[in-house]
């Protein structure tokens, strides 16, 4: 079956007059995955090019403006802040922290998801009571209280632990997303041939449902990252995260207990908004765009793709 | 009662302690298991702050004796359920004599008054727009303006709070920036007081909406797109019934019920992400109040705080889910189906 399928797959895109005619050029998942590509660049080339140990206290001169207004310098392009720290190598450190514990966190998720959600979707029974009851409660906790409640005790020591903790929360929308999938999918013709030749269950699911999910599961990952991006960095303002490391939500923190606000130090705290709020934004752009190649209807009216 | 069944209400009751114990009980575990201990992150505070304490020993025993930290962890956890269940949590940590709970009561109509109104509004707005966006018959010039109101969607409340307060309280002067009323003012039922809370609530209410609407309105969009290929509503416009009528008897009125759930499901994120919203703000709700506590290691008045938002929140949700079947009389057999 699943043969026939990735025959008769490459048959229609030979026959495809345009290859460029397919739902994944949607223009918002385009220019979302664009911006993370250049964001993710930007983190990891930037240490070839920035003295990244400039991130850490004193190792610059303290708050000096960024190189364009007066008394700025160009060994500080982007100024520094009150404690000798440099925001352009900040910025270069954090931004691949902050994307790490995101993607970790997701991640995690998602597989906790897929294995939840097939589980629940394909036996159901008490199985699937068991699962969707637990989900739906775990969704309504407000996760960051907890997540903020168990940070005030346990000190993060590293990123990878508070991806960690972070993803506690990150697995009940896609087992629910799954969950439901897996309902639609077991009624269609091809899962219902593959049952019949006796197929086994966990070769049905990776071989005849994911790769029918894909969009769904890729939106539930894009969202899932940006949500975990979101905690850690709420964490991180709140003076919760690790402190060794400088990351996006440390720096806010930074500035906002040393009234950076007050004091109009707007390059100590813009900064990092701004990152984080381009960030948000792609993901959201690719969240979005990935429903709609998922679900055709929601495209719109008239305006083609 | 409609659609209202007794097997329905038994399960969302059931759902609504379940929600409460796993919340409550992942607070007492996750803390326990990474083996760290609140008297030695107390006393490690003490020393910065004295640069050194006699018989540290024997301050960290008698703390752990006070606080039963040296019996055995499922005593520890049926105490702790029991403290949950009185919503008594025991003395302040760091001001002593006074209650974790007495600590938290003022802060909490703040926080309530703050999130409903935002909730609310956010939602109505949310779906108000949404709707115009997936209706086949919105005017062109309104399809086009819609979108811009998406603007803020993809940033995080506070950090939307830090550039409201940057821009119109510290450049413009329009609006006082942080807390929830002026010292100059007398706490109480007379009109400038009043006017003064008001003015100071704008900004954090204006940060949680214009945030938090775009979601809702995006939801709504697809459900209303939806809605638009159904049948009764192709024959409802065949009919030559009145667009403003089909727009809201016949699209709305079915579209919103998913919507509805999704809001249920939402109150915890809100609820979340108002925490800091008020740390920015220092509103003085019960986010402000855990900012506080977190910074002076004051454990019960956190897990009091936290405690009672899960069984908050859960209340929220539970009076949602019961409402819901008397919105829609198909749910009780529905969500049994497939949610």
């Amino acid at each position: 079956m699943a043969v026939l399928a990735t025959n008769s797959n490459t048959q229609a895109a030979a026959r495809r007059v345009n290859i460029w005619d397919t739902p994944w050029l949607n223009a918002k998942f385009v220019t979302g995955s664009s911006i993370i590509v250049l964001v993710l660049l930007f983190g990891l080339l930037g240490p070839l090019f920035w003295n990244t140990d400039l991130a850490f206290t004193a190792s610059s001169p303290v708050n000096l403006p960024p190189m364009w207004d007066k008394g700025g310098s160009p060994e500080h392009p982007l100024g520094t802040e009150s404690n000798g720290r440099d925001m352009l190598a900040q910025l270069v450190v954090g931004i691949p922290a902050s994307l790490k514990v995101g993607l970790l966190a997701a991640s995690i998720g998602m597989g906790i998801g897929i294995l939840l959600g097939s589980l629940a979707g394909y036996l159901g029974g008490w199985t699937d009571h068991i699962i969707r009851t637990i989900t739906d409660s775990v969704i309504t906790i407000p996760s960051l209280m907890v997540l903020i409640s168990i940070a005030a005790y346990v000190r993060m020591p590293d990123t990878t632990a508070m991806a960690l903790i972070l993803a506690l929360f990150a697995w009940p929308g896609p087992t629910r997303l799954i969950r439901s999938q897996v309902l639609t999918l077991r009624e269609r013709g091809f899962v219902r041939m593959a049952l019949l030749s006796n197929v086994p269950a966990l070769e049905i699911m990776l071989f005849e449902m994911v790769p029918n999910m894909l969009p769904w599961l890729a939106a539930s990952l894009t969202g899932g990252i940006s949500g975990a991006i979101l905690g850690a960095t709420g964490l991180e303002a709140l003076g919760l995260g690790p402190t060794r490391v400088p990351s996006l939500g440390t720096i806010i923190n930074y500035a906002l207990n040393s009234s950076a606000l007050v004091r109009g130090m707007v390059w100590w705290w813009l900064p990092p908004i701004i990152t984080l709020v381009i960030i948000f934004t792609a993901f959201f752009l690719m969240t979005v765009g990935l429903d709609e190649i998922a679900n055709p209807r929601l495209r719109g009216y008239g305006n083609g793709k | 009662m409609g659609g209202l069944t007794r097997s329905y209400f038994i399960q969302r009751v059931l759902m609504f302690f379940l929600t409460i114990w796993i919340g409550v009980t992942l607070t007492f575990v996750i803390p326990r298991l990474s083996g760290s201990d609140p008297t030695t992150a107390m006393l490690l505070t003490m020393m910065n702050q004295r640069g050194y304490v006699e018989n540290a020993d024997k301050i960290i025993e008698s703390y752990k004796t006070s606080f039963g930290l040296n019996d055995p962890l499922p005593i520890q956890y049926i105490r702790y359920l029991g403290h949950v269940v009185r919503f008594d949590y025991g003395f302040s940590f760091a001001r002593f004599p006074t209650a974790a709970w007495d600590m938290v009561t003022p802060a909490l109509p703040w926080t309530l008054i703050l999130l409903s109104v935002a909730a609310v509004l956010s939602f109505l707005i949310g779906v108000t727009v949404g709707s115009l966006m997936g209706w086949r018959k919105t005017p062109r010039w309104l399809q086009s303006i819609l979108p811009i109101s998406l603007t803020f969607t993809s940033i995080p409340y506070f950090m939307f709070g830090i550039l409201l307060i940057s821009i119109i309280a510290f450049k413009l002067h329009w609006l006082p920036a942080t807390g929830g009323y002026s010292r100059s003012v007398d706490p109480g039922w007379n009109l400038p007081f009043i006017k003064d809370v008001l003015l100071h609530a704008v900004l954090p209410l204006i940060s949680i909406v214009l945030t938090s609407m775009g979601g809702w309105a995006l939801g709504m969009r697809g459900l209303m797109i939806g809605v638009n290929n159904e049948d009764y509503f192709l024959l409802a416009q065949a009919k030559g019934l009145s667009p403003a009528r089909v727009f809201f008897r016949y699209g709305i009125r079915n579209a919103i019920l998913p919507a509805l759930t999704a809001f249920a499901l939402g109150i915890g994120s809100l609820i979340g992400g108002s925490i800091l919203v008020e740390f920015i703000f220092a509103y003085p709700g019960t986010g402000y109040t855990l900012y506080r506590a977190i910074q002076e290691q004051d454990y019960t008045v956190i897990q009091t705080i936290t405690n009672l938002i899960i069984i908050i929140t859960a209340a929220g949700v539970l009076i949602l889910d019961l409402l819901y079947p008397l919105i829609d009389p198909r749910i009780t057999y529905k969500r049994n189906v497939a949610s």
